[in-house]
């Protein structure tokens, strides 16, 4: 991995891979920022904006559409926060770092874009009431969390769209609290996955109406991983009966760590301990040169669970400063959906 | 006596010795051949006496002045004064005309005469060439030139060194007709080296060098 | 047998060792003088480039605005639309009494900028916190960073071994801090990679001027008349070595004569031995070519400290004082060494194959062939009209040159004619035998000398035309300096705020405060810099005009004219009258032109008003004092007392003029070094041709030493034979020079800097010269005469041996 060194700054943003661990001391102590901690209590709408006080934080919002032509879409719109220091201050000299990250996923084709910006000047950062995360002109905007219109625009592509959520929020973990590791390395983890989407993607050639299912993901932490963790697997599965899941796979050097949540239709919500559910990689493909499974098995035996999830395509890679693979899946096997899968560490 | 060569000998650089001691003497009007082979110092005894040259050892009196006793301005002066020399190489100046070159050593001597110049010219048959360079000249009228330059100053003593060597059968007996018959005229003497017998019986009286002495 | 064959040719050099020599150190001063003044514009070229590169420099369209810095809500405004800029903030600074550029770059937004890539990259990156956040850091050169590190109060230094010299590369967030520029923006730098679907810049910041790249200030361009000047000087440098290459190889083929004969008459071919021959001289050149470029290499790198300041001073261009040895010009200069020694050698080669096998012509005849007849003459001529023609037509800085360089040709062919003529006249009327001779046999020498002559003849007209320029500019300059700078003190405050508070301490107690307020604004012709003046005598007094319309002062105080600086009125055709451009909004008559000297770019003068009205909040941080001389030290000390100053804050006229000069002095060293060094190398040459002559000096002595002149006086004549030419050379190199000086100022100056000067005259400086070429001749013939004087007898009466 050539992992730029300046980018580290950015790569605060992303759990770390292997040779992380070296770098600004990610793997020990926090610095002065604060750490996740057991029992915390939620508080909205301020908990939807930033938390400068821990390292890293993002707004993370995926979708699966259907065009008016049919096919099936996928887009992602990220804005990502990295602190420097566990504090906010007026001006260039913020320590507070953004980065936006936004995507088309086609059947065949894979359209990305980045921006990069500091605190302190305005030019991205996030509020909680009236709620709006930006950055330049990208935009994920309402009166409150539950009603956004979104918007992102790259150099050939872009997309303007309506997010009106269906259902409650969802905790991950321990009511939020989502452990990461074996040895206790945690985060604050929720997420908005009932967001019912409508509006238009633009394509080089022609812009397209879309409808769909949006997933928001909302995490914050100063210490996500374990100095062995090498990448992670992450999963956001909605199948066609209402149910969902949320699993991920933490890789270690030493042992996996895996962790997943159901989510009933009405947003009921179990966790699911370390181990119980399995990962397997069924098919692999070469993307940028690297070896990605862009087919899994994943099963979660206690539930009678066990589908195929397939990529939409194996293209959807994100050759951003850090890059990793987002791209939108499909489901078949026990239940059927579809979802969006994240990897990373490749 | 206006030339005395009194046991001079010269060695080159290196030790070689070229004259041995020799003597010889000139009277005014006097006309002599020096004979000898090659390298026998002729050409040597002839630069002594016309004090373009030192030697090491002898006397040389140059009409009543001692050689040796003079530094290179006094030399110079009495090469201005005293001596003509020609060459077989003939030695003219080459950036001066055959009338500049006629006057050059006259003008030096500071015995400048118009008619005795054009007289010289008219009897050396250069009167049509006066304003040709040398190199636009033959050899015969190129020694013409010297000659001319030579007698030109009055010199009580002609010094020539093989006058006649680049020269052909012809041109040889005018150059030689032309310098005895300007010597007895003005009553110069002549030291004249040659190999040559037939040249040498033309002189009054012969000398021969070999071995580094008169023989 | 071609073993056989090049120990025959090289047996040659074994015998005349100071010939080789000659030709080597021809070679050598043609290719070394060449190759410095290639390095060093290779050098600053690089350097331009590099510095472009590592800040993107002129290579993306850029936001200004024309009324002074931009906001960073503006920058917002344009950031929230989409657009993809990036915030500059730079200013010169001085800093421990060093003049140091600072740029600050949002090194987040536009982290692709060449120069923050590179530190990223390199092997101990620096961590990202420390630079983005209070102190910061600075980066700069390493030889900057050395100087940084001793002051005291800055930001830990970086090094970046890429970074312009005199430059600190730092976040914007540093900058602003260390400029005291809190939330200033001076440009804003258009990305390439925009999205889809932007509005208008237009429609968002209306105020913001947008600079195309093309049209952005271009060090390159900006010093491309200086580096082309250095050019020309060391093509001149390099002709006058390859005349001494031409004078020696020649003569080296001429003594040859014989023995190529010999070796054709043993049967080998003359193209075997042209070849031969070739191959010969180009080992030969190589070998010289590569001690010129050693040569080169040291005096570039003497040279090169004071072409940076020059290029700084003048330009701004950013140059470091290091010199590396590069293979292009290293290259370069082998192959000019190559070219340039056969190039001098053709003549004399072409001559020699076509030498008939049986033709009994000497060292005499090739000399003589030379230089004769109408041919070389009549080139001459030819070739100065070229020249003016060539500058007529076309014009420009090319053809300017083309001028110059026929001029200066087509004078070196005509000079043996001349020369000639002047010596037959000469001798036409000299009575005496012994001055005959000399005038005569000088003549017969004029053909071997006339290459050197030639030399010296270009050397002394550079040296006149370059010297009365740089003395006239000097003139004018000094005369300048006092119209400009008649204020006695010159004062910068910290920020407005102290401006103002300084202005209202000392309006009660001297003559006149005058703001100097300036504010750079995007036109056409390229950068344009427009000040602003209040009404008062100072300037109706000694503002130097060079032309105006009626009531000059009347109309610009009024608001209703613009006084433009000579540069803008030449570069655009724009004089009284005519109207110009200043923004959109403003256009104004030209009421008059000024002479500016300061710098190659535009400038434009308004009413204080008009610039409040055009470009509004430019800072007032500047101003002139006008007050009792005798007073004015004593005033600078209260000033840096009460308001807590610097010394650089508080600068007395003496002192500005002094700090002027120095910078102008700066610009000529290397011109002054290079004449120098050309008049050197043309003492060289005839040292060399006089060398070169000798073995045909005997025969030409020798027999009017036989008729009674010393030795002692030939030699006084050798000397003498020198110093006439020379002298008459320098005679007929005056007016030569003149008009070359006229050239350098009426026209290069005119196309280069954007200038005219006036000319004067320097008859002591002509004087010295003079001397110095009769000195250097006497020098280059002092070693024959010395010969002369030292020569055995032996040695002249061999020229009349019998036996040879």
């Amino acid at each position: 991995m050539n992992v730029k060194p300046w980018l580290l700054i950015l790569a605060l943003l992303l759990p770390p891979f292997a040779q992380a661990q070296g770098y600004a001391g990610l793997g020990g102590s926090a610095e002065g920022f604060d750490i996740p901690q057991p029992g915390y209590q939620f508080e909205f709408p301020k908990d939807h904006g930033p938390h400068p006080s821990f390292r890293i934080e993002w707004w993370y919002l995926t979708a699966n559409l259907t065009g008016e032509d049919g096919r099936p879409y996928g887009i992602q719109w990220t804005l990502f926060r990295s602190a420097l220091k566990p504090q906010e201050t007026e001006g260039w000299q913020s320590p507070q770092l953004w980065m936006g990250h936004a995507a088309v996923t086609t059947p065949d084709h894979h359209y990305f874009a980045e921006r990069l910006s500091r605190g302190g000047i305005g030019q991205a950062g996030v509020t909680a009431k009236p709620f709006e995360a930006w950055i330049d002109e990208w935009h994920m905007r309402g009166p409150d969390i539950n009603k956004l219109s979104l918007s992102a625009n790259g150099g050939n592509f872009g997309y303007d769209l309506d997010l009106n959520a269906q259902g409650p929020l969802v905790f991950h973990g321990d009511q939020g609290y989502s452990v990461k590791s074996g040895d206790g390395q945690a985060s604050y983890y929720y997420s908005q996955p009932f967001f019912a989407v409508e509006g238009t993607l633009h394509l080089p050639d022609q812009d397209i109406a879309v409808t769909g299912q949006g997933w928001l993901d909302r995490e914050w932490s100063s210490q996500p991983l374990a100095a062995d963790q090498s990448g992670w697997d992450w999963f956001s599965l909605s199948f066609n009966d209402g149910n969902k899941l949320m699993a991920f796979r933490l890789r270690g050097d030493r042992s996996d760590f895996t962790a997943a949540t159901l989510i009933s239709a009405d947003g009921e919500t179990t966790a699911l301990p370390d181990g119980s559910i399995t990962f397997s990689p069924l098919e692999t493909s070469t993307v940028a040169g690297r070896t990605i499974p862009t087919r899994w098995r994943v099963t979660l035996p206690d539930r009678n669970l066990d589908v195929e999830v397939s990529a939409l395509t194996p293209e959807a890679w994100m050759a951003t400063r850090f890059e990793y693979w987002e791209g939108p899946v499909t489901i078949s096997g026990s239940h059927a959906g579809r979802g969006y899968l994240e990897m990373t560490g490749y | 006596m206006l030339l005395k060569i009194d046991n001079v000998q010269k060695s080159y650089p290196g030790g070689r010795p070229v004259l041995r001691g020799v003597s010889l003497a000139l009277d005014k009007g006097q006309t002599l051949a020096l004979t000898g082979e090659s390298g026998s110092g002729k050409s040597t005894l002839l630069n002594l006496a016309a004090a373009l040259d030192s030697f090491d050892g002898g006397e040389i009196t140059l009409d009543g002045t001692d050689l040796s006793g003079l530094d290179d301005p006094g030399r110079a002066a009495l090469r201005r004064q005293s001596v003509s020399l020609v060459f077989q190489q003939f030695n003219l100046i080459p950036s001066l005309t055959v009338a500049q070159n006629l006057s050059f050593h006259a003008r030096l001597a500071g015995r400048r005469d118009e008619a005795w110049s054009t007289h010289l010219a008219d009897r050396l048959g250069l009167s049509d060439l006066l304003d040709r360079y040398p190199e636009n000249l033959s050899g015969g009228q190129q020694q013409r030139v010297a000659i001319g330059r030579a007698m030109a100053a009055r010199p009580k003593l002609l010094l020539a060194d093989e006058p006649t060597g680049n020269l052909d059968e012809t041109a040889s007996t005018t150059v030689l007709d032309l310098m005895l018959s300007l010597v007895a005229e003005t009553g110069a003497a002549l030291l004249l080296v040659t190999h040559s017998q037939d040249i040498a019986v033309r002189l009054d009286r012969r000398a021969h060098l070999s071995g580094g002495r008169i023989t | 047998m071609t073993v056989a064959i090049i120990q025959a040719l090289l047996s040659h050099w074994r015998r005349h060792r100071l010939q080789l020599a000659t030709l080597l150190i021809g070679i050598a001063l043609a290719t070394g003088l060449w190759s410095a003044v290639q390095a060093i514009n290779a050098e600053a070229r690089a350097s331009y480039q590099r510095a472009n590169e590592q800040l993107a420099l002129g290579q993306h369209d850029e936001l200004r605005n024309p009324a002074g810095p931009i906001t960073i809500d503006r920058y917002l405004s344009l950031r929230r639309a989409g657009w993809q800029v990036a915030a500059v903030l730079e200013e010169t600074t001085r800093i421990g009494g060093r003049s140091i550029r600072v740029m600050g770059v949002d090194m987040v937004a536009y982290p692709a900028l060449p120069a923050v890539t590179r530190i990223e990259q390199s092997a101990t990156p620096p961590n990202p916190a420390d630079i983005l956040t209070s102190p910061g850091r600075l980066l700069a050169s390493p030889e900057l960073a050395r100087f940084l590190s001793s002051q005291t109060g800055l930001p830990p230094v970086l090094t970046s071994p890429d970074l312009p010299p005199d430059l600190i590369l730092t976040d914007i967030g540093v900058a602003e801090v260390l400029l005291d520029r809190k939330g200033q923006i001076s440009r804003l730098i258009i990305l390439p990679d925009q999205p889809r679907a932007l509005p208008a810049i237009a429609a968002i910041t209306p105020e913001l001027e947008r600079v195309e790249a093309s049209s952005q200030l271009d060090t390159a361009q900006l010093t491309n008349s200086f580096h082309l000047n250095l050019s020309a000087f060391g093509l001149l440098s390099f002709a006058v070595g390859l005349f001494i290459v031409h004078g020696t190889v020649g003569l080296a083929f001429a003594q040859r004569r014989g023995m190529i004969r010999t070796l054709r008459a043993l049967g080998i071919s003359m193209w075997q031995l042209v070849w031969l021959i070739l191959l010969e001289l180009s080992l030969l050149a190589l070998f010289g070519g590569f001690a010129g470029l050693m040569l080169g290499y040291f005096l570039a790198g003497a040279l090169l400290p004071d072409v940076a300041a020059t290029l700084r001073g003048l330009y701004g261009a950013p140059v470091s004082g290091e010199i590396a040895l590069q293979p292009k010009w290293a290259l370069a200069g082998l192959a000019m060494a190559l070219g340039g020694t056969l190039l001098a050698s053709g003549h004399a080669l072409i001559r020699l194959s076509h030498m008939p096998l049986l033709s009994g012509a000497g060292v005499q005849a090739w000399r003589t062939a030379a230089f004769n007849g109408f041919t070389t003459p009549l080139l001459g001529l030819l070739v100065i009209l070229v020249g003016i023609i060539v500058q007529l037509s076309i014009g420009g800085l090319v053809a300017g040159f083309s001028l110059v360089a026929g001029l200066l040709l087509g004078a070196a062919l005509l000079l043996p004619s001349l020369l000639s003529l002047v010596i037959s006249v000469f001798q036409r009327f000299t009575k005496d035998p012994i001055a005959q001779w000399i005038w005569s046999d000088m003549r017969a020498q004029l053909p071997g000398l006339s290459l050197a002559l030639m030399a010296l003849l270009l050397a002394l007209a550079a040296n006149i035309g370059v010297g009365t320029m740089v003395s006239s500019f000097r003139l004018t300059f000094t005369g300048w300096l006092d119209q400009r700078l008649t204020s006695e003190l010159y004062l910068t405050a910290e920020d407005d705020q102290q401006g103002r508070e300084i202005s209202d301490w000392l309006a009660p107690q001297v003559n006149a405060i005058l703001p100097i307020r300036s504010v750079e604004l995007a036109h056409p012709s390229g950068p344009l810099f427009l000040y602003g003046v209040v009404d008062d005598q100072t300037y109706r007094q000694h503002w130097p005009l060079i032309a105006s319309g009626a009531d000059v002062w009347d109309r610009v105080n009024a608001g209703e004219a613009v006084l433009i600086n000579e540069q803008l009125a030449r570069r655009q055709d724009l004089w009284p009258g005519d109207d110009l451009k200043i923004n959109r909004e403003y256009t104004l008559p030209i009421a008059g032109v000024y002479s500016d000297y300061g710098n190659p770019t535009g400038q434009a003068i308004v009413s204080m008003t008009r610039l409040d009205q055009i470009a509004p909040g430019v800072e007032a941080r500047r101003f002139g004092i006008r007050t009792r001389p005798e007073g004015a030290t004593e005033l600078a000390n209260a000033l840096r007392d009460r308001f807590d100053l610097s010394r650089q804050a508080v600068i007395q006229q003496a002192a500005m003029k002094a700090q002027s000069m120095a910078v102008f002095e700066k610009t000529f060293v290397v011109t002054s070094a290079l004449n120098v060094l050309t008049l050197g190398v043309a003492g060289f040459a005839i040292l060399t041709s006089l060398l070169t002559l000798w073995t045909q000096r005997l025969p030409q002595i020798a027999p009017v030493w036989a008729l009674g002149l010393t030795r002692a006086r030939l030699a006084r004549f050798e000397l003498l034979r020198s110093a006439l030419l020379a002298a008459m050379t320098a005679i007929i190199a005056l007016p030569l020079g003149l008009v070359l000086a006229w050239s350098l100022l009426a026209i290069i100056n005119v196309e280069a800097f954007g200038w005219r000067l006036p000319m004067y005259l320097f008859p002591a400086d002509w004087v010295r010269l003079f001397l110095l070429t009769l000195l250097a001749a006497l020098i280059a013939a002092a070693l024959p005469a010395l010969r002369l004087l030292r020569l055995p007898p032996a040695d002249l009466l061999r020229v009349f041996a019998n036996e040879r």
